[in-house]
C-alpha cells in the first residue's frame, strides 16, 4: 500500500516537474543550437547530440540592424518596471498604513470601501481600461513614451501594493504604534522609525508582486506604444518565427525571465509564509 | 495633588464605556483599578494615556489640563496585557528607545538601561530579540522600557494576565517591590482579579460597567464594601447573597435559616434585606459555639491550585464555600455548614450597605 502511494506520489511530482521545467530546458537547449541542430530531429544534449553555438544569443545583441536589438526594450522595461513598482510601493504603503490605522469617512464611504476601490481596479478586465488610458495619455501627449507607461503602471500596480500592505499592517498590533507614541514619537516618526523597519517582509512581497506584474504585462505596453518606445514583452512577441530563427526566439524568451528568477532567489527567505504572517508575535 | 481626573466620560456610538469618573491620585502613589471584563478599565487607562479623547471631562497633571496635549508629548508610559516590544530591536535597544528621543549622552543611556535591566532580571538578555524571549521576559522588557523614562504616570493594563499563574504571582511580587521604590511616578494598575488587587494593596477604584463604585485604600474597600455590587466585584468567588427578612428580633435567611440578631446587626429594623457572606466565611467544621448551622447538599467540588470551592444547595439557595487545602467531597452528600452571624453583610433592597462586620472580627483572610 505504502509502496503504491510512494510510487504514485513520485510519479505525480516527476510529471508535474517535467511539465513546468520541460519548456524551459527545451528553450535553453534550443537557444544554443544552429539550424542544423533544430531541424535534424529531437536532440537535447549539447556536444553529444549537437554542436552548441552562441549564434542565437549573439543575434539578440546585434545592433548592426541585421539582428535583433533587444537591449533598448530591455532597458526600457527595467526603467518602467522599477520606477512604477517603487512609486507604487511607496504610495501603496502609505495608503495602506493610513487605511489600517485611521478611520476615514466621507458620507457612506468608509475604510473598507476605499480598500475595495483600490482592489476593484484589478477586477476589471484590462480591455476596459485600455481606451480610457489611451485617451488620457493622448491628451497629455504621453503616448509612446516611458513616462506615460510609468504613470499607467503606477495605476495598475498600486492596488497590488495596497492590498498586500493592508493585509500586512493588520498583522502588526496597533499597540506597537501606540507604544512608539508613548515613547515620544510623533505619528510620522512612529511610521518611519518603528513600523517601516518592521515591515520588510511585507515590502518585499508587495514589491515583488509589483515587479512581476509590471515586467510581464504585455497588453498595456502593446496598446500604448508604437515605434519610439518598446517594452520587452512586446519586443519578444514581435519576433516572428518566419523571420527570426528559433534559437534566437528561445534566447529572447529566456533572457526575459532572467531578472525575475534572480529576484526570486534573492528574496527567497522572505517568501516563506511564516515570514510574511508571523512577523510579529 | 498630583493627578486629578474630573468627570471623565467616554461614549462611543451611544455606548457609555466610562461614566463620569472623578479621582485624585497622589504623587508616587500606587493605584489599582479593579473591575470585571468590560468594566471600562482599559478605556480609563487609554484616556489617561491620551490614546483616546474623553467625550467630556479632563485630566489634570500638576494642575495642567492634559486634553490638548498629544500622546507623544505627555510623560506617560503604558504596559499592555499583550507583550508589546519593538520586534526589530534587541532588548537593550528596546529599553534605550525612549531615551534616544531625548538629549542624553550615550554613557548616561547605557547606565540607565543596564540599571533598569538588572532591576528586572533581564541583564543577561540584552542582546536578544523579543521573539527569542519567554512571555515573562517580554513583559519584563516592556516594563523596563516604561520605567527607564521616569515618567509622571505609568499605566499597567492587566500586565500579567497572559502569564501562567505561578509566574504571575512571582512577577507580581517583584513588580510590587519595584513600584514601592519608584519615586514620584504615579502608577495605575488594572486587574480583574480581586486577589491580585489585595496582593498589590495601595489605593483602589472599583469599576463596573463603566461606573466608578467605590474608592479608597484597597484593604479598607475590601473590608467595607459600600454596596452589594462592590461586594460582588471584589470577591472571587462572588459573595453569597441571600434574600432574607428581619421580624421580631430574628433574621430569617432564604427559606427558614434563622439567625440571631446580635452584634453589628442588632440594630436592624423589621423588613426585607439582602444578606451577604463571603465564601471564605463558610465552614464545614464548627468554628465556635455561636455558629449558625445548616444542612446542604453538595452539588459540585472544584479544586483550584491549593483551594477547594464547594457549591452546596440548601432549599433553593446555592452557596459557595471556600475551603483552604484540597478536599474530596462526594457529590449529593449532605453536609453541615457553619457560619457566624458576625461575618454577615446586610444590604438594603436598593443595594447599599446597611450593616457590615466590624473589621476586627472578620475572619476573612487578608492576603
Amino acid at each position: 500500500m505504502l509502496g503504491l502511494y510512494r510510487f504514485l506520489k513520485y510519479t505525480a511530482i516527476i510529471a508535474w516537474s517535467a511539465f513546468v521545467v520541460g519548456p524551459f530546458l527545451w528553450a535553453l537547449t534550443t537557444s544554443f543550437k544552429t539550424a542544423e541542430g533544430v531541424v535534424s530531429g529531437a536532440r537535447y544534449i549539447p556536444w553529444l547530440q549537437y554542436k552548441p553555438s552562441l549564434e542565437g544569443w549573439k543575434n539578440l545583441f546585434d545592433r548592426s540592424g541585421k539582428g535583433i536589438d533587444i537591449v533598448a526594450p530591455y532597458l526600457s522595461s527595467i526603467t518602467v518596471t522599477l520606477s512604477a513598482s517603487f512609486i507604487s510601493l511607496v504610495l501603496g504603503t502609505l495608503a495602506a498604513y493610513g487605511l489600517s490605522r485611521y478611520k476615514y469617512k466621507l458620507g457612506p464611504i468608509k475604510n473598507a470601501d476605499i480598500t475595495f476601490f483600490f482592489i476593484s481596479q484589478r477586477i476589471m478586465p484590462p480591455i476596459v481600461l485600455s481606451i480610457p488610458f489611451f485617451l488620457m495619455l493622448q491628451a497629455l501627449g504621453l503616448l509612446d513614451t516611458l513616462l506615460g507607461l510609468i504613470l499607467v503602471y503606477i495605476a495598475l500596480l498600486m492596488p497590488i501594493a495596497v492590498w498586500v500592505m493592508v493585509d500586512f499592517f493588520s498583522s502588526i498590533p496597533v499597540e506597537l504604534d501606540e507604544t512608539a507614541m508613548l515613547d515620544g514619537c510623533s505619528p510620522v516618526e512612529c511610521f518611519l522609525r518603528v513600523i517601516l523597519p518592521n515591515c520588510k517582509p511585507g515590502l518585499v512581497v508587495g514589491g515583488l508582486f509589483c515587479v512581476f506584474f509590471g515586467w510581464n504585462d504585455f497588453f498595456f505596453a502593446f496598446i500604448l506604444t508604437f515605434t519610439k518606445t518598446q517594452l520587452l514583452p512586446v519586443a519578444v512577441v514581435a519576433l516572428n518565427s518566419s523571420v527570426t530563427p528559433w534559437w534566437t526566439l528561445s534566447a529572447s524568451a529566456l533572457i526575459s525571465v532572467v531578472p525575475l528568477v534572480v529576484l526570486a532567489f534573492i528574496v527567497e527567505k522572505y517568501l516563506s509564509s511564516g515570514n510574511l504572517s508571523g512577523a510579529i508575535k | 495633588m498630583s493627578l486629578i481626573l474630573e468627570n471623565m466620560t467616554k461614549v462611543v456610538d451611544g455606548v457609555t464605556h466610562l461614566d463620569n469618573v472623578s479621582l485624585e491620585m497622589e504623587k508616587g502613589s500606587f493605584n489599582v483599578i479593579l473591575g470585571p471584563t468590560l468594566a471600562g478599565k482599559t478605556t480609563m487607562l487609554r484616556l489617561m494615556a491620551g490614546l483616546e479623547r474623553p467625550t467630556s471631562g479632563r485630566m489634570l497633571i500638576k494642575g495642567q489640563d492634559m486634553n490638548p496635549i498629544p500622546v507623544w508629548k505627555r510623560k506617560v508610559s503604558m504596559v499592555y496585557q499583550q507583550f508589546i516590544n519593538y520586534p526589530n530591536l534587541n532588548v537593550y535597544e528596546n529599553i534605550a528607545f525612549p531615551l534616544r528621543r531625548g538629549k542624553l549622552k550615550a554613557d548616561e543611556i547605557d547606565h540607565k538601561v543596564r540599571t533598569v535591566a538588572e532591576l528586572l532580571h533581564i541583564g543577561e538578555l540584552l542582546t536578544r530579540k523579543p521573539k527569542d524571549l519567554s512571555g515573562g521576559q517580554q513583559q519584563r522588557t516592556a516594563l523596563a522600557r516604561s520605567l527607564v523614562k521616569g515618567d509622571d504616570l505609568l499605566l499597567l493594563d492587566e500586565p500579567l494576565i497572559n502569564l501562567d499563574y505561578k509566574l504571575r504571582e512571582q512577577i507580581r511580587e517583584e513588580f510590587r517591590n519595584i513600584f514601592d521604590e519608584n519615586g514620584d511616578t504615579i502608577i495605575v494598575y488594572s486587574t480583574t482579579d480581586p486577589l491580585e488587587a489585595l496582593h498589590l494593596g495601595g489605593q483602589l477604584l472599583v469599576l463596573n460597567e463603566g461606573r466608578p463604585l467605590q474608592s479608597g485604600a484597597t484593604h479598607r474597600v475590601f473590608r467595607n464594601p459600600q454596596t452589594e455590587e462592590v461586594a460582588r466585584v471584589f470577591n472571587d468567588p462572588p459573595m453569597n447573597m441571600i434574600d432574607g427578612v428581619v421580624v421580631n428580633g430574628r433574621a430569617v435567611l432564604g427559606q427558614g435559616l434563622s439567625v440571631p440578631v446580635t452584634g453589628h446587626i442588632s440594630g436592624l429594623k423589621d423588613g426585607t434585606y439582602r444578606f451577604g457572606l463571603r465564601a471564605s466565611d463558610l465552614f464545614l467544621l464548627r468554628q465556635s459555639k455561636n455558629d449558625v448551622e445548616f444542612s446542604a447538599t453538595i452539588e459540585l467540588g472544584e479544586i483550584s491550585g491549593s483551594e477547594t470551592f464547594i457549591h452546596a444547595r440548601h432549599h433553593d439557595v446555592s452557596w459557595v464555600i471556600h475551603e483552604f487545602g484540597i478536599h474530596e467531597h462526594s457529590l449529593g452528600e449532605q453536609a453541615s455548614i457553619y457560619f457566624n452571624s458576625r461575618d454577615l453583610f446586610v444590604f438594603g433592597t436598593e443595594g447599599g450597605l446597611t450593616a457590615g462586620p466590624e473589621e476586627s472580627t472578620s475572619t476573612a483572610p487578608i492576603y
